[in-house]
């Protein structure tokens, strides 16, 4: 092949990416099952942090109506929503009508008020009104663990729901092409290395506007809702989350496309994609089961299919080395490459082979 | 021209092509017959770099094609296929830019064949929802709208009802004449028979038989004759140099050689009353049958 010749092929076949890409993109925003996914994905996690922000600022703001006679002196406050009312009958018949939960009188004893309840002793006045003493912790966890343990699955839903949404919509989209025969055309015209990048990248762009679009909803809402602490909090987790999952992402994309090659019907997509399923599963359990294992995570951290998950929450942990991330990355990006290039060859020489489900080890072969 | 040289295919242990050549004249339909199996789909998939040959070069004007020439390429795979819920337009648009044109141009290119083919009306539905002869239509479109400087296709007539055949015959015509080669397979020998000027004849992945379609005609097998006379002609029997094949009352076919003819064409005219006398040309099925053996 000449210079001019190589020239003319590398500029087309850029050319037929971008093509191939623009057309998968449009193909996907024009399945109506694809946006109605998209927007309830997006409307879940604005919605879970919105409630989220409701409940945490109204026990945090909660106050307890209480009546209280004049002359009495409380030693705080805090927490309780004070009516003054002029004697103990008044303060009574509040309590009778529900207007308050209880009515703090005044008495004899040490502390020179009672406190009146109507059929129980109304714990939040009698807490509210109690002294206790100031406590030193000796090791404060950096983080509540509820919350760390939160953050690990909402990354591993994401990307589990993102991963597993546009993996399938690749294979569908390469079983279409082989089903339909379509694929032989597209073949003669372009590289099927082409037709692989432009499917991949297609599908990525939209996995990554997705999870990007997810997580800026996330902190407007966080911002909006005013828990800000938090958006602070997750804020380098997040971009790194978004990172690794544009490298990860090209690695699962090129194995669904592969797996998918080789089968021609879109009834053997299911069959033929299961072991990938598995493979993204299994980070998705671990960070629910053992997100407090640091080993667990750890290695998590390091292997392709679960570093975006693992590595993020370690950040967020505060556990991670500044390199580290940077390191987990270059072994992600770099395992991406040998699978894109492994998958290509499978999905080049399987593309044309139809009937059958074409074996794993011909399709390597050639 | 379209050259193919010394093609040879494996699938497998299997042998599928063996040292196909043959040659694609620009201007001319050129017919490829062969009976299933034969090998023809494989060696259009070669040509069209879909598959990669063992061996052999496949060359336009005499220099090897690459991929980049690949793309000014037609092609009618045998296995139809389109995008079901892609709209006719889009499909064809994205196909011809597939082949390296340019946006404008494919959608203009794209609305002229669209209207040749007489599917002007369905430019926006999705080809899912034509019926099976407009969607043959359509993956003709797909094959010229990128204007192909070669068109190679594979049983472009099965399926067809017999007006898409003509539609379709006539804008292959037009390819033809201008200047492109056009190569395409078929089992219906009589359509090859009607369309082709150039016929190509494989078999168990060899090359029987290959040239113009008359000259393959006319020279295959002994010359013969066909003479009809308003009475009988028995007398035919007992001229030297005669094998009658086919006999009935004044009508014969018979092998002879040409001053043999003129000799019995002679002797009928004397007897009088000679209908017609002419060499008779085998069909191309008879052909096909005998170099095929």
């Amino acid at each position: 092949m000449s210079a001019v010749q190589r020239g003319i092929l590398q500029r087309s076949t850029v050319d037929a990416v971008r093509l191939v890409t623009v057309r998968e993109i449009q193909a996907r925003l024009r399945s109506k099952a694809f946006v109605v996914s998209a927007v309830i994905l997006l409307v879940m996690v604005v919605a879970g942090i919105v409630v989220a922000g409701i409940v945490g600022k109204s026990t945090a703001n909660a106050t307890t109506p209480v009546a209280v006679v004049s002359g009495v002196t409380l030693p705080s406050s805090d927490g309780l929503d004070v009516t003054r009312t002029s004697d103990r009958a008044a303060a009574e018949q509040l309590v009778r009508d529900g207007e308050v939960d209880a009515a703090i009188v005044p008495d004899g004893g040490q502390l020179g008020f009672r406190v009146v309840g109507l059929d129980s002793a109304p714990t939040d006045v009698v807490q509210a009104l109690s002294v206790s003493p100031e406590v030193d912790l000796l090791d404060p966890g950096a983080l509540p663990p509820g919350l760390v343990s939160l953050v690990g699955i909402a990354f591993g839903v994401v990307f589990f729901a993102s991963a597993v949404t546009f993996g399938q919509s690749i294979a569908q989209s390469v079983v279409e092409e082989k089903s339909t025969r379509v694929v032989e055309i597209l073949m003669a015209a372009i590289p099927a290395r082409a037709l692989l990048a432009g499917k991949v990248i297609g599908n990525s762009v939209m996995a990554l506007g997705q999870i990007v679009a997810i997580a800026v909803a996330a902190a407007v809402a966080l911002a909006v809702t005013g828990q800000d602490n938090l958006f602070t909090l997750l804020g380098p987790s997040a971009l790194w989350f978004v990172g690794f999952f544009a490298v990860g992402f090209v690695l699962i994309a090129a194995l669904f496309a592969a797996s998918a090659a080789l089968v021609s019907r879109q009834e053997d997509v299911g069959s033929v994609t299961t072991p990938v399923m598995m493979l993204l599963m299994i980070p998705y359990f671990l960070i629910v089961f053992a997100a407090d294992d640091p080993t667990i995570l750890g290695i998590m951290s390091y292997v392709p299919f679960s570093a975006p998950i693992g590595m993020p929450v370690r950040i967020f942990l505060g556990t991670a080395e500044w390199w580290e991330p940077l390191l987990s990355l270059v072994v992600v990006a770099a395992s991406a490459l040998v699978v894109v290039l492994l998958g290509a060859r499978v999905y080049e020489n399987a593309l044309l082979r139809t009937g059958g489900r074409v074996k794993l080890a011909e399709a390597i072969r050639g | 021209m379209l050259s193919i040289e010394g093609v040879t295919k494996h699938f497998g242990e299997r042998q599928v092509l063996d040292d196909v050549g043959f040659t694609v004249g620009r201007g001319r339909l050129t017919g490829f017959v062969g009976g299933n199996g034969a090998g023809k789909t494989t060696t259009m998939r070669i040509m069209l770099g879909v598959l990669d040959a063992d061996s052999g070069t496949v060359a336009i004007d005499g220099v090897p094609i690459g991929p980049a020439d690949r793309r000014r390429f037609g092609y009618m795979p045998e296995e139809r296929g389109l995008y079901p819920k892609m709209p006719v337009a889009e499909q064809v648009t994205y196909l011809a830019r597939l082949h390296g044109v340019d946006r404008r141009t494919a959608t203009t290119r794209t609305t002229e064949l669209l209207e040749r083919l007489e599917l002007g009306a369905h430019a926006t539905d999705p080809v899912e929802k034509l019926s099976l002869g407009n969607q043959q239509r359509v993956q003709v479109a797909a094959a010229l709208a990128h204007r192909p400087e070669v068109l190679v296709l594979d049983e472009p007539f099965s399926g067809l009802d017999p007006m898409a055949v003509d539609t379709v015959l006539g804008v292959l015509r037009e390819t033809a004449a201008d200047g492109v080669p056009v190569l395409f397979s078929s089992h219906q020998l009589d359509v090859v028979e009607r369309l082709c000027d150039d016929v190509v004849v494989i078999a168990g992945g060899r090359i029987r038989a290959a040239g113009p379609q008359d000259e393959l005609r006319r020279n295959a097998g002994p010359a013969a004759w066909e003479i009809l006379v308003a009475d009988d002609v028995a007398w035919l029997r007992d001229e030297p140099g005669v094998t009658i094949r086919a006999f009935d009352g004044g009508y014969a076919l018979f092998e002879a050689d040409e001053s043999v003819a003129q000799t019995v064409l002679q002797r009928a005219v004397a007897r009088g009353g000679v209908a017609s006398f002419g060499a008779r040309v085998p069909r191309l099925s008879e052909v096909f049958t005998e170099v095929v053996r």
